[in-house]
């Protein structure tokens, strides 16, 4: 009896909350819509970017060997090759070098343009536009001009010639070869910056500067005291964008210098391409691409803690 | 600092600009104009601002020592697949962060957001050895489906999730009163409505797959599969010089049409980079 009693409860229980409730709500319909427009993003990322970090640890502790068609485990072995790499002090100096003079370089000129641009001229948007055109410019072919006009018989030592000076063969110098990637890198991109820094200069308020006039303070001294404090939220950002974007440059050293003369343009990502893909150590590439990681993982924490303190001055 | 000028001073600054734009404007210049030189008149000194004889022979080598057309025509369908294939990668998963509550999106959202931490370079010998062990290396996959799928559309997700949470959400809460399900919300009210967003999401995500070289130069081999930047690079005699003029030939056939699209649309150009800049 009472067996039965609890079946009939049952059944009859059940469909009550089943009618008001579905199963599929609006609410679960959304949130289903909800992952499936992030499927394509979601599944992207995990697949190759992800499994590939992963998988880039584990190949550092592997020799792949693509034409024996043999992956074998080595330990410690590529770590041990790291520390005792005699180019590896070299390579990380160039690329500290490049990021360095790119940043100072970079940013002096694109707050200098900026400042210019900021001034009460006609056609200014002209001068604009062909700054920032290198921008748009091939990467490729930017570089292979410039390749042209820093040679030894090239454009630059042409123009030096009719003022009597003899020019340097720029790319093949130990100095000058780092010096000509930094300016043929910094041509081409500096407009990017120069419109961070405009955009900046337009908050600035005008009272300030009309302010300072009264009290007699000098153009330098109000750029000094009133402008560069007023933007150093943006000179912070650009500085870290550039950087960061640094750290990536390779098509103009694979063009202009091949890393070399010596290994003194070698900067880290180029090592890591000539080690994996042109002597094929693809598990020491591996060992590389993790030093990289780590390197631009410390800039973005540091990154985060200058914000933090920026937020905190702001507010 | 807008204080009206002395003409003196206004003279000094249109100076000082017209000298800083040398080379900025040089370069450019210079390639187009030696492309239609000679190989001798590339060097004559003092050099030439126009060409003196100009003549587009070197234009018509380009196509013989390489299957340029072939080349040029794989670096447009591969940034324009790519280009489309982030809009819908990105627009979608974009507006999802920004306007679908499911369970897990800020976890998820930080999965995808990984891809900003992690430059290409990072990942490219992994890539490398996934790609061959799928036979993929020498086909163009590698660089339509990382950059659509991967590291360079996060960003391109990033723009738009920011950009459909500063878009005030009364029209589509209007339209799902209305009956309108969540994919033609998106389609008919978001999606027109995010038509800057995207227009600067589509100008990098080109430009970016256009100027590709590592990867290129990583996972191709054969010259009809090239792409223009590494092509570039392929122009060399015998000795392994560069044939300047041939070279810069194909380097002006590159940057020009891009440079056209720019001067016309210089303003979402503009704002578009910078925006993407200043997310990145």
């Amino acid at each position: 009896m009472s067996r039965t009693d609890t079946r009939v409860g049952r059944v009859e229980a059940r469909p009550t909350p089943a009618r008001s409730r579905p199963y599929w709500t609006a609410r679960r319909r959304d949130q289903l819509t909800g992952y499936l427009f992030i499927a394509p993003q979601l599944l992207g990322s995990v697949v190759f970017v992800i499994l590939p970090l992963l998988l880039v640890v584990w190949y550092s502790l592997h020799e792949w060997n693509v034409l024996a068609d043999t992956f074998d485990f080595v330990g410690a072995d590529n770590y041990t090759a790291l520390a005792d790499d005699p180019n590896l002090g070299p390579v990380l100096r160039a690329t500290g070098l490049f990021s360095v003079g790119l940043v100072v370089f970079n940013l002096s000129l694109a707050l200098l343009l900026a400042v210019l641009l900021n001034q009460k001229l006609q056609g200014t948007i002209v001068f604009r536009t062909l700054f920032f055109s290198p921008v748009v410019v091939s990467l490729v072919a930017w570089t292979i001009v410039w390749g042209f006009l820093l040679q030894d018989n090239g454009g630059l030592n042409g123009l030096l010639d009719t003022i009597g000076v003899d020019g340097p063969n720029w790319l093949r110098g130990e100095g000058t070869a780092m010096l000509s990637v930094i300016v043929v890198q910094v041509f081409k991109n500096v407009g990017l910056n120069m419109v961070l820094f405009l955009a900046a200069l337009q908050g600035v308020p005008a009272e300030l500067y009309e302010a300072a006039e009264v009290d007699g303070a000098s153009r330098m001294r109000q750029f000094w005291r009133i402008t560069v404090p007023l933007i150093s939220p943006t000179i912070l950002l650009t500085s870290i964008i550039t950087v960061v974007g640094s750290l990536q440059v390779f098509a103009q050293i694979a063009v202009l210098t091949q890393g070399g003369p010596g290994t003194s343009t070698t900067v880290l990502v180029y090592y890591l391409y000539q080690q994996a893909f042109q002597f094929h150590h693809f598990g020491y590439g591996a060992t590389l691409s993790i030093v990289l990681f780590v390197i631009v993982l410390a800039l973005t924490v540091l990154q985060w803690q200058m914000r933090k303190r920026w937020v905190f001055h702001e507010s | 600092m807008n204080r009206d000028l002395s003409p003196r001073t206004k003279l000094a600054l249109y100076g000082a600009l017209l000298i800083l734009a040398i080379p900025f404007v040089f370069p450019t210049w210079w390639m187009v104009t030696s492309s239609l030189k000679p190989v001798a008149d590339i060097f004559a000194f003092p050099p030439q601002l126009l060409p003196v004889n100009p003549r587009l022979d070197a234009y018509r080598r380009v196509f013989e020592l390489q299957p340029f057309g072939r080349q040029y025509l794989n670096s447009l369908y591969i940034a324009l697949v790519v280009t489309l294939g982030t809009l819908g990668v990105s627009a979608l998963a974009g507006y999802a962060f920004a306007r679908i509550r499911f369970r897990g999106q800020n976890l998820l959202f930080l999965v995808v957001l990984a891809g900003l931490l992690i430059p290409s370079e990072v990942t490219i010998v992994p890539l490398f050895q996934m790609f061959f062990k799928l036979g993929l290396v020498n086909t163009h996959w590698p660089l339509i489906l990382v950059p659509i799928f991967g590291a360079p559309s996060v960003l391109a997700t990033f723009i738009m999730r920011q950009f459909f949470i500063s878009l005030p959400g009364e029209l589509e809460e209007a339209a799902r009163v209305d009956g309108l399900g969540r994919f033609a919300t998106f389609w008919k009210i978001a999606l027109p409505l995010s038509r800057p967003a995207l227009g600067a999401v589509a100008i990098f995500t080109f430009l970016h797959s256009w100027n590709l070289y590592l990867e290129p130069i990583v996972f191709l081999s054969s010259p009809e599969k090239f792409t223009l930047p590494q092509a570039l690079t392929q122009f060399v005699d015998a000795y392994g010089g560069p044939m300047w003029d041939v070279q810069l030939a194909a380097a002006s056939m590159t940057a020009l049409p891009v440079l056209v699209v720019f001067v016309i649309a210089q303003k979402q150009f503009v704002e578009g980079l910078a925006h993407a800049g200043l997310k990145g």
